[in-house]
Order: C-alpha cells, then structure tokens, then sequence
C-alpha cells in the first residue's frame, strides 16, 4: 500500500496578538496524517491542539509555514476556495454538537453534498447509507433534539465523511459524553480511520488519545513527544477461570 | 489466585477426580499455569486434611474423585467475597525513580517522567487496539484489557499530576526563597525598631 497522505503541515507556526499581550500558540509544528491513519493530538489546556486543529481544518490560517489538504497547498487560497476546499475534504466533530438545529439528521449530512450539487434524491440516498453505517438507521427525520449525545456525535461523524470528504477532524469529541457513550464515538473515529479515513483526534484523555495509532504531545506549542503503538501487538497471557 | 482456592472453585461445580482437577484447572487458566500431579494430590490431602473436601466415588483404578463439604463452600465463598487489601505501592521502582532523580540532579525528574509517559503510552495504545479487536462476548479477555487499560490511563494521570508538583515545587522554592528574605528584613526593621 502506498501511503497517501491527506494532511501535511510543514514547519507550522501560530502567533496571537502582539507586543505583552503576543501569545506562540504553535512553534514549528510539522505533521502528517494519512489515509486509513488516526493521530491524536495531546497536551495540557491551553498547549495548542485546538489551534492545530482549526489550522489543519483550514478554519484558521497559520502565521508561518504551510500546510497542504488532498495535495492541495492552502497557502495563498482566498475565503471562498478555502470554503470549498474544507466543504470537498474536510469534516469537523466538536465537543458541543455542531448540527444544524434546524435541520433533520439525514438533512444535516447531505446538505454539503447539495451544495456540491448532487441531486437531491442522491443526496438522500447516500445520507442515508451514511446514518446506516454509523449504526443510525431510519433516524434520518430526527432532530439534533430528538437524539442523545451519542447519537448527534454519530450524525457528526456520518457528516464528517461524507461523499469524498476524507479527513476527520474532531475536538474533544467525547468531552460532553458519559464513559461508555464515549467510548463507542471513539471505537466509530476509529474504525472510520479503518475504513480508510484520515483522522485527526484532539483530546486530552490519555485513554481516548491512545486510540490512536500515533500520539502526539504538545508542550508550549512544540510537539514534545509522539508514541506509536508496537508493529506487533503484545501478546498477553490470558486470565480465564 | 492459589491452587487451593482453584481447586476449590474446580470443585464448587460438582465433584471431580484428581486428574480432571489438574486439566480443568490448566484450561481454566489459559494454559499459562502447568501443574504436575504432585503439586495437585498434595493440594487436594490439606484441603481433605482441613475438612473443605471429602473422597467421594473410587473408580475401577482405585482413584478417587472429591468433592466440597459444607465447610469448604463457606470457605470458597467467604474467600470470593472479601475484598484484596489494596497494595500499597509505597515502593515501587517508579516512585524511586522520580524521587531520586530530584534529589540526585543527575537525571532531570522530567526526563524519568517523559521517558515513563511515552513508555505506558504505547502499552496504552496497544491495549486499546487489542480490545478493539476482541469479540465483545469474549469476557475473560475484556476483564484483563480493561483492568490494563485503566492502570495505564491511572499511571499517565499521576506523571501528569507529579509533573505538575514538581514544576510548583520549585517555584514555591524560589518565592520562598525570596519571601524568606523579605520576611527576615522585615523583622529585622521591626526589632531595630523596638530597640529604639
Ligand atoms: N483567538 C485567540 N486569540 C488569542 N490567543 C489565543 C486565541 N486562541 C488561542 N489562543 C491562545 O493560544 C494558546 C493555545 O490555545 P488552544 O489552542 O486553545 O489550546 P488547547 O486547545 O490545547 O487548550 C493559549 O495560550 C490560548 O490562550
Ligand atoms: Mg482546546
């Protein structure tokens, strides 16, 4: 398998405001994710993974470096291709529900696809197919306040990777969830990422973060550490009566 | 967990020849306990010695099977039902570890704590990649991948929490250096004052 990658940061850096009030929220950050990858992003509050994601995101500009989506360089794009780029690519997943409150789930997941101009009854169709994946079938006329916490997220990440979009991107994901509902959004990032999604997961949960197949620790804005797990599994002796 | 109290649990199920015991108990334990047949008949006089078990059938090779008296099920349940005194790590290498690099100034504290973190890290990741791969309807399994899961999560929060410590640590050194200072020119202005 050839790796393809879908994100890629080069030397990325992040300056807030000036003067006292000058704040290094991200200091040479290189990265790459690719196809089929989940990478989680660690650290303390206030060490920079939101700023990271809404960087990889495209929902924020970087003061230094560039950065590079499905091969395309972002450097340089303006408002309305940035949009459109982040509309073909790009799916979000927030702690606070980000569904459109208006809209019924199977609606909140083929609005980017209309947008991309897909028929209507195609567009359904395959939002359809996507709420069947996520374990939501025939939840399609509910809306965001007819579903648990559990079930928007799942509509999130059904929305996330729609049509040709690829590259998850999700912020505390779990953070409004209790444990066991958490761990089922976690086990679905993952197995999307399975399916061949690239994912970028921002937690400061190590039992969430270790998800992932890479881990990468922010301190300061610096990448401090990444952990990969082991090419081959430990082998554990069981424990059986 | 002892042989006695395997036997024991072997036997709560209804009773059992000694080499049934020896089989039953080495499948029980995923193949990761052998024990030889000595270890198992001794096992079985004490627990017959004790009044927990009592011969029951003898078969045409003049072997006998046991099975759990009264006594022995009280026993076996009141073993199950008592909590494991928590073991009180007061000792363990890492704790060492930590505080000796503070007080020796060789290796930095931080160092051992990075070093441990992105160690557990992997073992975490390991455990979660090896649950997810795991039937839900395999228990025994899930048992041990969540009891690894949680000490890894618990062992990553305490070298965040120590971490945390020892950065206040020594800034608190630092302030109490300084407010020691002003503290002793303070009473010395207010002694001269007095004297006065
Ligand atoms: N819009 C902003 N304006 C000024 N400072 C910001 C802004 N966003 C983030 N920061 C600062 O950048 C640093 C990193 O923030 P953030 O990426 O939100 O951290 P995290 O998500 O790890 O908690 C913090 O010091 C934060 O105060
Ligand atoms: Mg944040």
């Amino acid at each position: 398998m050839t790796e393809r990658i879908v994100l890629s940061m080069r030397s990325v850096g992040k300056t807030f405001g000036d003067g006292v009030q000058r704040v290094d929220a991200l200091l040479d950050i290189d990265l790459e994710v690719a196809a089929g990858e989940l990478v989680a992003i660690t650290g303390r509050s206030g060490s920079g993974k939101s700023t990271l994601l809404n960087i990889a995101g495209a929902l924020d500009t970087p003061t230094s470096g560039t950065i590079s989506i499905a091969g395309e360089n972002l450097v340089g794009l303006d408002g309305k291709e940035l949009a459109l780029l982040r509309r073909r690519h790009i799916g979000f997943v927030f702690q606070e529900f980000n569904l459109l409150p208006t809209l019924k789930a199977g609606e909140n997941i083929s609005l980017p696809l209309e947008l991309d101009g897909v028929p209507l009854a195609d567009a359904r169709e395959q939002a359809e197919a996507a709420l069947n994946e996520v374990g939501l079938d025939g939840k399609a006329d509910r809306y965001g306040d007819e579903l648990s916490g559990g079930e928007r997220q799942r509509v999130a990440i059904a929305r996330a990777l729609i049509g040709q979009r690829n590259l998850l991107l999700a912020d505390e994901p779990t953070g409004a969830l209790d444990e066991l509902t958490g761990e089922s959004v976690l086990q679905l990032i993952r197995s999307r990422c399975d399916a061949g999604a690239a994912g970028l997961l921002v937690t400061h949960d190590p039992g969430w973060a270790a998800f992932a197949d890479r881990v990468v620790r922010l301190r300061d804005g610096r990448i401090e550490s990444i952990t990969h797990r082991s090419a081959t599994p430990p082998t554990l002796e069981r424990l059986e009566l | 967990m002892g042989i006695r109290e395997g036997m024991l649990a072997l036997l709560a199920d209804g009773p059992k020849y000694g080499y049934q015991l020896k089989r039953e108990f080495e499948v029980a334990t995923g193949e990761a306990w052998a024990l030889n047949v000595g270890q198992v008949y001794t096992t079985l006089q004490r627990l017959e010695r004790d009044g927990l078990i009592e011969a029951h059938e003898t078969d045409d090779k003049e072997r006998h099977s046991y099975r759990i008296t009264d006594r022995g099920q009280d026993t076996f349940v009141e073993w199950m039902t008592q909590p494991i005194e928590p073991s009180v790590a007061n000792r363990d290498d890492l704790s060492m570890k930590v505080l000796l690099a503070m007080t020796s100034g060789v290796v930095d504290a931080a160092v051992v704590i990075d070093v441990q973190r992105a160690s557990t890290m992997t073992a975490l990741q390991d455990y979660q990649r090896l649950r997810a791969e795991t039937p839900e309807t395999d228990l025994a399994w899930m048992l041990l991948l969540d009891r690894l899961v949680y000490q890894g999560e618990a062992e990553l929060r305490w070298l965040d929490r120590i971490e945390d410590r020892i950065e206040q640590a020594s800034t608190e050194r630092e302030t109490t250096i300084t407010a020691t200072r002003a503290t002793t020119t303070a009473v010395t202005r207010a002694s001269g004052s007095t004297n006065d």
